[in-house]
């Protein structure tokens, strides 16, 4: 804006300004009113959803994922799906600062007297693509879940044979969760829903046996998995084949 | 003294003029209060000045076609100061030691403490509200051109609120310190550590050294609990300044009626 586009701007506010109301008590209703309404929505969250305090920390656990609140989704999605380690520190540092610099300095570089949102195409444009690609982060980093983080109740069945039992299928949960089948496999709500069938009744459908033949020579794109030590191997088979 | 514009109450509610064959009664316990109360204003007026600045601050006109969108800055305010509120009474039973019992702490709060869960959660999805209400405040701000010339300086101190706010949040997670707070906080600033240049000593900051430990906790809880808070409320303070000096926007699309000379000035 140029000396007399700001002048132009402050004449115009001045008869804008004039030709309203006092803040107090007109504007400090309207507010007074939001702020009932901000602190019902946070009563009733609170009151609804509460306050949760997960297991506590154990810093020797590596099986365990980490998981931000949802405003971070979009930070941990970017690092998610940056897939060379080289880039993913330009990526999830590298993005949100670029982000950040250019807000500070919109007002320096975005200098045009326009204020009409319609007449401002580029700036508008700017915000969709923006709200766009965070929303978009933030629903992916919701839905897909870390993947290896695998939560799954201990099935009645598996309780009542004992400790020993419930010990492998421990075991093998922790295993499914190590050998990242949930990258193609869907397993009560985790991992990706593809290219893999949904493992969460695999064994309902498929017999033992046949599952430990799968994970041996299994059809391409599903890597073997004959390598892994036995132990494993067979509590991972042992854990699919109590979901029922 | 200029007379303060008298507040919109329906003609109902309204006190009757004094009628002129009664005496005029000066001596009513409303009557005497109202003098008190005129009193120690104009005591400490007298010391301070501030019924200038309060007159100005209260009186001055926000332009035609100020709409709801408009009360999303003063929502945000309203949520920090939630936060504060709810984030002192859990001071009061938080014990930042990652040996001595933060999550032991938290525990107590949740189960043992009269309407603790409540407070916690209060504070918790307050958390929630307030980044979406920054979030929404910075886009109506952004769709109105208010950041434009002569509010470069307010929006530029917005976005240091931003980054302030999402700094509480990242801190504030590790305080409970379960599980998902410990695992989250590792990445969060191993992340940090991945940055340009001061990234890895960023890093060892908050960490208090290169490995997470017991002094990390601390740390988070300094910069949660003094830091960041301490600096918010001076921002928030010259954020509102501004807001005050400059007046808010009109609505983009709001053109002032020009003078012509077949406009009759109005009186
Ligand atoms: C690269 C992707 C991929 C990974 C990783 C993977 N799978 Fe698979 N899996 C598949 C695909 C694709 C199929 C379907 C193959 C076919 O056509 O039968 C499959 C099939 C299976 C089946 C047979 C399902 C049925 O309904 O017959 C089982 C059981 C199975 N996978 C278990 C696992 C386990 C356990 C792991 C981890 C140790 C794993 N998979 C890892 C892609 C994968
Ligand atoms: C803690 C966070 C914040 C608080 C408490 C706050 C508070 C306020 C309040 C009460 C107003 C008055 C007008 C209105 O409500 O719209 C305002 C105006 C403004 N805010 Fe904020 N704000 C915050 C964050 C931000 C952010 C993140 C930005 C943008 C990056 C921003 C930019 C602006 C601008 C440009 C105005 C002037 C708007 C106008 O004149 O129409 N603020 N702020």
């Amino acid at each position: 804006m140029n000396q007399r586009q700001k002048e132009e701007y402050l004449r115009e506010y001045s008869i804008l300004k004039s030709e309203g109301k006092p803040f107090f008590p007109y504007a400090v209703a309207k507010d007074a009113a939001m702020a009932c309404i901000v602190m019902a929505i946070i009563i009733t969250l609170s009151i609804l959803f509460g306050a949760e305090l997960g297991p506590k920390v154990n810093p020797t656990s590596t099986t365990y994922v980490p998981r931000p609140d949802w405003y971070f989704f979009f930070l941990f999605e970017l690092l998610r799906i940056t897939k060379p380690p080289s880039l993913t520190g330009l990526a999830t540092v590298g993005i949100p600062t670029l982000g950040m610099i250019l807000l500070f300095l919109l007002p320096f570089f975005d200098r045009s007297p326009e204020r009409r949102p319609e007449r401002r195409p580029v700036a508008m444009f700017t915000l969709v693509f923006v709200v766009g690609a965070m929303a978009f982060l933030t629903y992916d980093g919701a839905t897909i879940g870390t993947p290896t983080a695998l939560e799954i109740k201990t099935p009645k069945a598996v309780i009542a044979q004992g400790a020993a039992a419930v010990a492998k299928f421990e075991a093998g949960r922790l295993g499914v969760a190590q050998s990242g089948c949930e990258a193609c496999h869907d397993i009560a709500g985790n991992g990706n829903p593809g290219p893999g069938p949904e493992l969460t009744h695999i064994g309902a459908r498929v017999p033992e046996e046949a599952i430990a033949r799968t994970l041996d020579n299994p059809i391409a794109p599903m890597p073997s998995f004959r390598h892994l030590p036995n132990a494993k191997f067979e509590a991972i088979i042992y854990f699919l084949s109590q979901l029922k | 003294m200029p007379k303060l514009p008298a507040p919109p109450v329906p003609a109902a509610l309204k006190e009757a003029p004094p009628r002129p064959d009664e005496p005029r009664t000066e001596t009513g316990a409303i009557e005497t209060a109202k003098q008190a109360g005129t009193t120690v204003i104009d005591w400490i007026d007298e010391r301070t000045s501030l019924s200038g600045t309060g007159r100005w601050l209260m009186f001055r006109k926000v332009p035609k076609g100020t709409n709801w969108a408009y009360t999303l800055g003063s929502a945000t305010l309203f949520a920090f100061l939630s936060q504060a509120v709810t984030g002192v009474f859990l001071a009061m039973y938080y014990r930042p030691s990652a040996t001595g019992g933060a999550y032991e702490s938290v525990r107590q709060i949740t189960t043992g403490v009269f309407l603790g869960q409540f407070v916690q959660g209060m504070h918790l999805w307050g958390a929630s509200v307030m980044i979406v209400l920054v979030f929404l405040h910075m886009g109506r701000t952004f769709l109105y051109g208010a950041y434009k010339y002569p509010r470069e300086l307010t929006w530029v101190i917005g976005v240091v609120l931003l980054i302030l706010t999402m700094v509480m949040a990242l801190t504030g997670y590790l305080l409970p310190f379960d599980q998902r707070a410990y695992w989250a906080t590792v990445v969060a600033t191993n992340i940090t550590g991945t940055g340009p240049i001061v990234g890895p000593y960023l890093a060892d900051f908050l960490r208090g050294g290169p490995e997470f430990t017991t002094t990390t906790l601390s740390r988070f809880y300094a910069i949660h609990m003094l830091v960041v808070p301490g600096a918010m409320i001076a921002l928030i303070g010259a954020h509102l300044y501004l807001v005050s000096k400059l007046g808010t926007t009109a609505p983009p699309w709001r053109r002032a009626h020009r003078e012509s000379p077949f406009d009759t000035v109005e009186a």
